[in-house]
C-alpha cells in the first residue's frame, strides 16, 4: 500500500464527507478499506464488524466553539487542573492548559509506520471550518497521568548503629480534568484499572491519581492510517469510561453527560439544545471515521492461535527487523511493566526507592540469577505480541490492544503489528 | 494510605555458610509484634532488601510454625545476593512479603511425598523437606531425588548426607558425570526415577530445578501412573514487586509471583518446554 495512494484516497473520502454527499463518502470509505486491505479481498470479513454509532440522541447539548473557553474556566473554578492537547516537539502531547488557544486548532496529523507529522488541515480554509480535534493522537496517552514513568515508592535512612528507617512516599495529586480523551485511550485506562486496582493489593499510587481524574472524551472523526480501533471494538466513538463526551462539528461540540461529576460541569456551560441535524451530521462523520480505517486485528481473541504458533518462522522474520528499542511499549497505553531501582545518596546515608517504566524488550526484563531468559530479540518480540494480543484475555478478559496504532507509528523501523498478526495467523484465522 | 511497597526492617541473628556460594540468613523482624503476626507457607517467598542496592525474591526455608525466626537460603550470584552474602550477624535488611502460593502440604498429609530437585540444589523444596521432617508421622514415605550434571556441581552435600542418615527418608543421588568423590549413582537422574518403587495412587510429587530435568521427571512420573494433578513444581522468573504488577514474572498467561511460584502441573503444562518463553 503506497503512502500517497492511501493519502489521496482518504482525503478524497474526507472531502466528500465535508463538502458534498455523506452517504457517498461512507461508501467510498468502505470501498477504500476493502481495496487497501489486500487480504480482505481474498478472504471474507467474517470476524470484525464496524461499531455502530450509539446513543446519538443522548448528545443533548451543544457548545459553540466561541464558548469553548468557558469549559476550561469552569473546570478550573471547580478545582481541576486542566490537561489538554498541545503541540510539543512536533507532535500532539497532553499538558496543563489555561486557554483553548493552546489546543492545536485546524491541525491534522499524518501517520504511517515509522512516520508522524502535523500539518494544517487542508479542509479548513477559514476559521469557521477549523476544528480543535481534527487529528487522531500523538505518542502520549493517559498512562503517565495514573502510572508515572518514575515514582518514588519509599526512602530509607541508615543510622549510625546500622538500623534502617523506612519511610513511605506519598503521591502528590490534585484533581485533574483531561480534555480530549480518545476512545482508544479511555478503553486503555479501563484496562489499566483492572491491572492496578482490581487486584488483591490495589496500587496505592495509581488509586490516588485515578480518583483525581475527570475525563472529557472527544469522539474521533479523523483516525490516522495507523488506527484500527474499529476492529478492537474500542472506537472511534467514546462509549464508556469518561465523565463527559464531546463530538466536534464545524462551529462547536455536541455534548453527552456520563456521570454526576460531568453533569456538574456541563450545567454551568452556556449550552444550547442539540438539533437532529447535528445528530445526523455526527452519526455520518463517526460512521465515516470507522469506514476509512484500513488496518485491523484478524480476530479479537488471538490467544489460542498465537500460543499455538510459538515456533512460527515469522517470529525470526520480525525479530530480524525489530531493534528491541521498546518504543512500542513506551507509547502503548496499556503496557504496564516497570522495574524498581535505587538511588542512593553519595554519602550512603539515605536511599530512595523508585519504580520506573520498563519494557519486555530490555535485557534486564527477564534476568534471573545470572541468566537472561529472553536473550535475543525473537523471544522478546514474541513475549510482547503473545501477551498483548493473547494472554491478556486470560489475565484480564480481553485483548490488551485498543487499536490506537501508536506502536506502528512510533516504531523506528515501521513494524506493523496488524501485519505481523495476519502473517502469524494466516491460514488459521480468516482475516 | 497503606504503602504495600515498603519493607519491614529485619535483623540478621545468625548467618550460616552452606557452601562456597550458598549461605542462610536467619532473620528476625525488628518489631516483635510484626514477627509474631507474620504467617507464611513453605514455598512462599519474601522480597529481601539490601540497603542502597535493591530487592530480590528469596524462598523462606524456615518452619512456618516457628515464630522466632525467618530463614532465607541464598546463592550469591547477582548484585544484591553478593552484597547480602557480605552481611553478618547484627546487620539489617528489609523484608517484604510473604508472596505467592506455597506447596500443597495440607493435601500431602497421609501421602507418600516424592521430592525431585536438580541442578545446584533447590531452596524451595528444602522448605518442604524441613517441614515434613518436623511432622514425620503425618506423612507416608519421603523420597528425595537429587540430580546434578557433574558430581562437582553438588552443593549442600552435608545436608543430603544428613537426610540419607535418617531411617525414614530415602535419598537418591545421581550425577550425569561422576567423579572419585561421588559415591552415588552415575547417569541421568530420570533413568533412576523409573526404578523407584512408588504407589501412584498414594504419591504426591514436588519438584524444582532446570526445566529439561523437570520435564523428563514429569514424563517418568506419569509413566509410573502418577496423575498429572499430583505433580507440583516451583518456577522462577524475574520479580520486582511480588504483587503481580511489574510484569517481569510473566510466563504465558501466568504471573508467577502471585499465581505461583508453586504450580500444579496441569496449570502450566502448556508453557513448559518452549525455549526462552
Amino acid at each position: 500500500m503506497g503512502h500517497s495512494e492511501y493519502y489521496y484516497l482518504q482525503k478524497f473520502s474526507l472531502f466528500l464527507t465535508r463538502c458534498c454527499c455523506k452517504k457517498l463518502a461512507i461508501l467510498c470509505g468502505n470501498k477504500l478499506r476493502n481495496s487497501l486491505c489486500g487480504v480482505s479481498n481474498q478472504q471474507p470479513v467474517t470476524t470484525i464488524r464496524v461499531n455502530p454509532v450509539v446513543d446519538i440522541r443522548e448528545y443533548t447539548d451543544f457548545l459553540e466553539h466561541n464558548n469553548f473557553q468557558t469549559l476550561i474556566d469552569t473546570l478550573k473554578l471547580a478545582g481541576y487542573r486542566c490537561i489538554g492537547p498541545v503541540i510539543k516537539d512536533g507532535a500532539i502531547a497532553y499538558e496543563e492548559i489555561d486557554s483553548v488557544s493552546q489546543i492545536p486548532f485546524g491541525i491534522t496529523d499524518s501517520q504511517q509506520p515509522g512516520r508522524y507529522s502535523l500539518q494544517p488541515s487542508q479542509f479548513a480554509e477559514s476559521d469557521k471550518d477549523k476544528r480543535y480535534f481534527s487529528w487522531a493522537n500523538g505518542p502520549q496517552n493517559l498512562k503517565p497521568l495514573v502510572f508515572s514513568p518514575r515514582e518514588k515508592l519509599w526512602s530509607v535512612r541508615r543510622t549510625a548503629d546500622g538500623t534502617l528507617a523506612f519511610e513511605a512516599a506519598k503521591p502528590e495529586s490534585q484533581p485533574a480534568a483531561v480534555l480530549g480523551v480518545r476512545a482508544c485511550d479511555a478503553a486503555a485506562l479501563a484496562l489499566l484499572d483492572k491491572h492496578y486496582l482490581n487486584a488483591e493489593h490495589p496500587d496505592p499510587f495509581y488509586q490516588v491519581y485515578r480518583n483525581n481524574l475527570l475525563l472529557i472524551g472527544v469522539n474521533c472523526t479523523n483516525p490516522a492510517a495507523t488506527c484500527f480501533c474499529v476492529s478492537t471494538g474500542d472506537g472511534p466513538q467514546v462509549k464508556r469510561g469518561v465523565d463527559i463526551v464531546l463530538s466536534e462539528l464545524d462551529g462547536g461540540f455536541l455534548i453527552k453527560v456520563e456521570t454526576e461529576a460531568g453533569r456538574s460541569i456541563v450545567d454551568q456551560l452556556p449550552i444550547q439544545e442539540a438539533s437532529s441535524a447535528q445528530w445526523d451530521e455526527t452519526t455520518m462523520e463517526l460512521e465515516h471515521a470507522a469506514s476509512i480505517q484500513t488496518r485491523k486485528v484478524p480476530l479479537r481473541n488471538l490467544q489460542p492461535y498465537l500460543m499455538a504458533k510459538l515456533e512460527h518462522p515469522r517470529w525470526s522474520d520480525v525479530a530480524a527487523r525489530c531493534l528491541s528499542c521498546g518504543n512500542c511499549t513506551m507509547v502503548c497505553p496499556t503496557c504496564f511493566c516497570h522495574n524498581q531501582v535505587e538511588e542512593v545518596a553519595l554519602d550512603a546515608s539515605k536511599s530512595d526507592h523508585y519504580r520506573q517504566w520498563d519494557s519486555c524488550f530490555t535485557q534486564g526484563h527477564s534476568y534471573i540469577h545470572g541468566i537472561t531468559i529472553r536473550e535475543d530479540v525473537l523471544p522478546r518480540y514474541r513475549q510482547w505480541l503473545t501477551h498483548k494480543f493473547g494472554n491478556w484475555h486470560e489475565q484480564y478478559g480481553r485483548s490488551g490492544c485498543v487499536g490506537c496504532g501508536r506502536c506502528i507509528t512510533w516504531c523506528p523501523v515501521g513494524i506493523d503489528v496488524t501485519e505481523e498478526l495476519r502473517a502469524l495467523t494466516a491460514g488459521v484465522v480468516r482475516a | 494510605m497503606h504503602n504495600i511497597f515498603v519493607p519491614q526492617q529485619a535483623r540478621i541473628v545468625e548467618r550460616i555458610q552452606e557452601s562456597n556460594t550458598i549461605f542462610t540468613l536467619r532473620l528476625q523482624l525488628e518489631t516483635p509484634e510484626h514477627h509474631q503476626s507474620y504467617n507464611f507457607q513453605p514455598g512462599q517467598f519474601n522480597m529481601v532488601y539490601l540497603y542502597g542496592v535493591g530487592e530480590v525474591p528469596i524462598s523462606i526455608v524456615s518452619d512456618p510454625h516457628d515464630d522466632t525466626i525467618l530463614d532465607h537460603t541464598i546463592r550469591a550470584v547477582g548484585r544484591v545476593t553478593r552484597g547480602l552474602s557480605a552481611l553478618g550477624v547484627g546487620d539489617h535488611v528489609g523484608i517484604r512479603g510473604p508472596f505467592g502460593r506455597g506447596w500443597p502440604l495440607g493435601d500431602a498429609i497421609g501421602k507418600d511425598v516424592l521430592i525431585i530437585t536438580g541442578g545446584l540444589g533447590c531452596a524451595p523444596v528444602v522448605s518442604v523437606i524441613n517441614y515434613i521432617l518436623r511432622r514425620r508421622e503425618q506423612y507416608g514415605r519421603m523420597i528425595i531425588v537429587q540430580g546434578v550434571k557433574h558430581a562437582d556441581d553438588l552443593i549442600w552435600r552435608e545436608r543430603y548426607e544428613q537426610w540419607m542418615a535418617l531411617k525414614d527418608v530415602e535419598v537418591i543421588m545421581a550425577a550425569d558425570v561422576g567423579s572419585k568423590n561421588w559415591p552415588w549413582l552415575v547417569g541421568r537422574v530420570t533413568q533412576f526415577c523409573t526404578r523407584i518403587d512408588i504407589d501412584p495412587e498414594k504419591t504426591i510429587v514436588m519438584m524444582c530445578g532446570p526445566e529439561p530435568m523437570i520435564l523428563a521427571s514429569i514424563d517418568c512420573m506419569l509413566g509410573h501412573g502418577v496423575h498429572e494433578s499430583a505433580v507440583w513444581l516451583s518456577m522462577e522468573r524475574n520479580m520486582q514487586c511480588g504483587l503481580g504488577q511489574c510484569g517481569h514474572c510473566q510466563l504465558g498467561d501466568k504471573f508467577l509471583c502471585k499465581q505461583g511460584p508453586v504450580f500444579n502441573y496441569p496449570e502450566v503444562k502448556h508453557l513448559l518446554g518452549v525455549r526462552h518463553l
